[in-house]
């Protein structure tokens, strides 16, 4: 079913439409003829399947706790009940029938969340038949919805969750100048992708700046002789679809004020690129722009304006800190690596104080991998750049780059409510680390997602292996 | 005043590297003298004439020598990272040549990586100031499954190579099979060939000279020179295999034609630890490569380096990349953390590097007589919150700048126009 009927129920509809031709008779116009049913765009039709895995009541005493907002506490605690933070701060007396973690100089952290990942969509084992995350072939793909192509058994969900990561934005790729929907995760196994997707968290769009869409449709092996060979065409392509999707909103708007006016009319012919798109328009999706060089981002924060949607965030961002004041003032989200630069021109200002320049100038900062290695480690790519920004003369707290992984992350995603940092009543999304996280060293001990164990580094009989992997050299394996 | 010094120091040696002699003494540190052991409390390192020519154990300074003060902090050899491209790369996509990309090459073992290393690019700069010094660059494609001649290159802004040829590359792997001939089989039998062919002029050339002394020698090709290099063991194959199965067969060609063997890429090494062991074989690896990429590389792991290592294979790192060689550092953080001991760690940065490709006659170690490659650190180096205070290369102390530290000061603090903040 391509539509959702509303008004399906038969005496619902019958009120409703004795209801409206009551109106019209009195306005006295259109006609007396029976309107169809009111059609409205089902905007969940992968609704989540996701369910928390069981949990056991859990105190954690005696820990170095990072809230996620920028506080520290020494010698804290924290309860996790119900899939819910319960109560977090200093070490209290503990109640009956909880199972009780001694911290003793091990840290606690929110969960690491990844804004950036390919993971599913370019799983390994990375063979061609697994490349699912680019739907080159023409630029604008509104369309093409990354869980739609999400692999649940790769292996690197896995992999992240030893690196305490509890949930992710998996992205198409940056082919396109639109790549298509985003779709957030909690890291947690599943049968299919809807049973991975975190309940109620915003759609979001790819959307790519610079080489990556001029070098794809320039090269002429697309089979296709399609636009943008250049930054020109580029900025062309998306202000093209913009003024469609503005149309095309107008189109569904003017229909719904007819209809409500009694008019018997037919929506207009669905457009799944526009829908997407005309989700942006309304505020419900969110832009996350695959973005290197200052001056792509300027052109972008025009463009935004000019047809009046928002950029969440800047992706890879690597020159952010040219223009950090600008971004603070439009409330744009960098989400930058620690330290990769110089595999292409717009990568090569890449400088290792990016985060912290951009923290400093009071604009989201975010770390994020694009990196089924990179996820693994986040916590030490925090590490690098709080240390490089300090020895630049950034003066900035663990506690606060810890904003960086889970809070800023949390914001540009929409989850914030729910989770990024200990506040009670969040999800029990909750790192134990085996010491201080800002130190190489230091691995996730056990990685809590809505409260439930799902990796526990010290058991790892317990910890999941994917399909893939069973039967395989090195299943099961400490990796 | 100290600042004053060095910046005199710097200028000096860039008007001539012929009047650099400087003599420093490092003193007050920790030192790792041998890789990670060989600890020396307050230590005493002397340099002149570009060499290190003493330890020592609070030490003595004698006159003239321009003191750096490193107490509280921690002292090591300069570090080299295993396989990278450097010199070789300047922007890998869209950015122009690649040298490292010999694609369009005839012959890939006449390759010479030492003719288009460009010490100008700026990653030598970007990698030297995080304590990285040394490095294995080399092509790393070609038309075939030989991949040419690389070399060993010090840091510096010039004469930065310190062995040519100091190995012939190998790919052995599941995309040179896909290349050459679309099969391991067809692979693997053309290897054979090439060395079967190198065995049999090798034997040769031996008689002929005995016999008829009047013919005219042909001139050997560039190719035919380095493989006799091989064939007389005066020159290792780098080869880059990741398959179990794949490194077994190695294992056995270099028995099979008794020449040096470096083991590359190895993600499955760690099944074949012991094997690797008795033959001698090195392994040069990523040890942040821990998913399975490919059919190649089913059973990689973080925790190979450490099982290796306690197997007694020599291990060295492969950094993610080579705009990134100075997380060759990092690496070592990483297979620490899954395992292996931490001195291992700092010989597979060090010793173990120098003698895989041999060059550790003159580096490696904080030893008299080795080039002084000396790095001060402001905590333990592997730690990823830990930087260098002073880098020193073959006795030149290089300034902490480079490209990125340019721009890094430049936008500090924004301004309308950067551009006018030099």
């Amino acid at each position: 079913m391509i539509y959702k009927h509303v008004r399906g129920s038969g005496i619902a509809r019958t009120a409703i439409l004795a209801a409206v031709m009551g109106l019209t008779i009195s306005a006295c116009s259109p006609n007396n003829t029976e309107q169809g049913e009111f059609v409205e765009i089902n905007k969940d039709p992968f609704p989540s399947s996701y369910t928390p895995l069981p949990s056991t009541a859990t105190l954690i005493i005696n820990a170095t706790i990072l809230d996620g907002n920028g506080g520290r506490v020494d010698g804290g605690s924290i309860l996790l009940e119900g899939g819910k933070i319960v109560a977090m701060g200093p070490d209290g007396p503990t109640p009956d029938g909880v199972n009780v973690i001694d911290a003793e100089g091990r840290w606690v952290t929110p969960g690491i969340i990844d804004v950036h990942s390919h993971l599913g969509v370019y799983p390994s084992p990375g063979v061609q038949s697994h490349a699912d995350g680019n739907e080159v072939g023409e630029p604008v793909t509104g369309d093409a919805w990354a869980e739609h192509a999400l692999w649940p058994q790769d292996p690197g969900f896995v992999r992240a969750l030893a690196g305490g990561v509890t949930a992710l934005q998996v992205l198409p790729g940056s082919a396109n100048l639109v790549g298509g929907r985003s779709v957030t995760l909690k890291n947690v196994p599943g049968r299919v992708s809807q049973d991975m997707k975190f309940p109620g968290a915003p759609y979001g769009l790819k959307m790519a700046c610079g080489e990556n869409p001029k070098r794809v449709y320039a090269d002429g092996s697309r089979g296709g002789d399609f636009r943008p060979h250049t930054r020109m065409g580029n900025v062309a392509g998306y202000r093209a679809a913009w003024a469609e999707a503005q149309e095309y909103q107008r189109a569904w708007d003017k229909y719904e004020r007819d209809y409500k006016a009694g008019f018997d009319v037919l929506p207009p012919k669905r457009d799944l690129n526009l829908d997407t798109l005309a989700g942006v328009l309304r505020d419900e999706i969110k832009v996350h722009m695959h973005c290197y060089r200052a001056d792509d981002m300027g052109t972008m924060l025009d463009v935004a304006k000019e047809f009046n949607y928002k950029i969440t965030s800047f992706q890879h961002a690597v020159a952010s800190y040219k223009i950090a004041d600008k971004l603070a003032e439009e409330g744009v989200c960098s989400a930058m690596w620690a330290d990769w630069y110089g595999f292409k021109m717009e990568a090569y200002d890449g400088i290792r104080e990016n985060i912290p320049f951009v923290h400093k100038a009071g604009a989201c900062a975010i770390v994020h991998s694009d990196s089924q290695s990179g996820i693994q480690r986040l916590n030490q790519e925090a590490a690098k750049a709080l240390a490089d920004g300090r020895k630049a003369g950034v003066d900035i707290s663990k506690a606060e780059a810890w904003t960086w992984l889970s809070l800023n992350p949390a914001k540009s995603l929409g989850i914030d409510n729910k989770t990024g940092t200990l506040e009670p009543g969040k999800d029990a999304d909750v790192v134990l680390w085996s010491g201080d996280p800002f130190s190489v060293y230091t691995k996730a001990d056990i990685t809590f997602v809505d409260g439930a164990v799902i990796f526990d580094r010290n058991n790892p009989d317990s910890n999941p292996v994917m399909d893939f992997e069973l039967g395989q050299p090195g299943e099961g394996d400490v990796k | 005043m100290r600042k004053l010094v060095s910046l005199v120091a710097v200028a000096a040696t860039m008007m001539s590297s012929a009047v650099f002699a400087e003599d420093i003494a490092i003193t007050g540190g920790k030192a790792f003298t041998n890789g990670g052991s060989g600890e020396v409390d307050n230590a005493t390192i002397l340099i002149s004439d570009g060499k290190i020519t003493g330890v020592s154990s609070g030490g003595a300074v004698p006159a003239g020598y321009r003191v750096i003060d490193a107490t509280g902090k921690w002292v090591t050899a300069g570090f080299m990272a295993g396989d990278t491209n450097i010199g070789l790369v300047e922007v890998a996509l869209s950015g122009g040549i690649v040298d490292a990309r010999a694609d369009k090459a005839k012959d890939g073992i006449g390759l010479d990586a030492a003719y288009a290393i460009n010490p100008a690019s700026p990653v030598f700069a970007n990698t030297r100031i995080g304590g990285v010094t040394r490095a294995m660059t080399r092509t790393s494609s070609s038309t075939d499954m030989w991949m040419g001649q690389g070399a060993i290159v010090k840091l510096t802004d010039d004469d930065v190579v310190v062995k040519e040829r100091a190995f012939l590359g190998l790919d052995l792997d599941e995309g040179s099979a896909e290349k050459n001939g679309g099969s391991r089989a067809a692979l693997w039998s053309q290897v054979n060939a090439k060395f079967e062919e190198a065995m049999r002029k090798k034997g040769s050339s031996t008689t002929k000279s005995e016999g008829k002394s009047d013919a005219k020698p042909k001139k050997p090709s560039p190719a035919d020179v380095a493989m006799t290099k091989v064939m007389n063991g005066d020159m290792p194959v780098y080869a880059t295999v990741e398959r179990k199965a794949d490194i077994l067969q190695l294992i056995a060609l270099k028995k099979r034609f008794d020449i040096d063997v470096i083991l590359g890429g190895a993600g499955e090494a760690w099944m074949v630890a012991d094997e690797l062991a008795a033959a001698g074989i090195p392994v040069v690896l990523d040890p942040s490569a821990n998913l399975p990429g490919n059919f190649d590389t089913l059973a990689r792991t973080s925790a190979a380096a450490g099982r290796l290592h306690n197997a007694g294979v020599k291990v060295a790192f492969i950094p993610p990349g080579t705009h990134n060689t100075v997380l060759v550092v990092q690496n070592a953080g990483i297979a620490v953390s899954m395992g292996m001991p931490w001195a291992a760690a700092m010989d597979a940065l060090t010793v173990n590097p120098a003698e895989i490709f041999g060059i550790d006659d003159s580096y490696g170690a904080l030893a008299a007589g080795k080039d002084a490659d000396v790095v001060v650190w402001d905590g333990d180096p592997l730690e990823v919150m830990s930087s260098p205070d002073v880098v020193l290369i073959a006795g030149e102390q290089l300034p902490l700048v480079s490209r990125l530290t340019k721009l890094r000061d430049r936008y500090k603090d924004l301004d309308r126009a950067p551009a006018f903040d030099k």
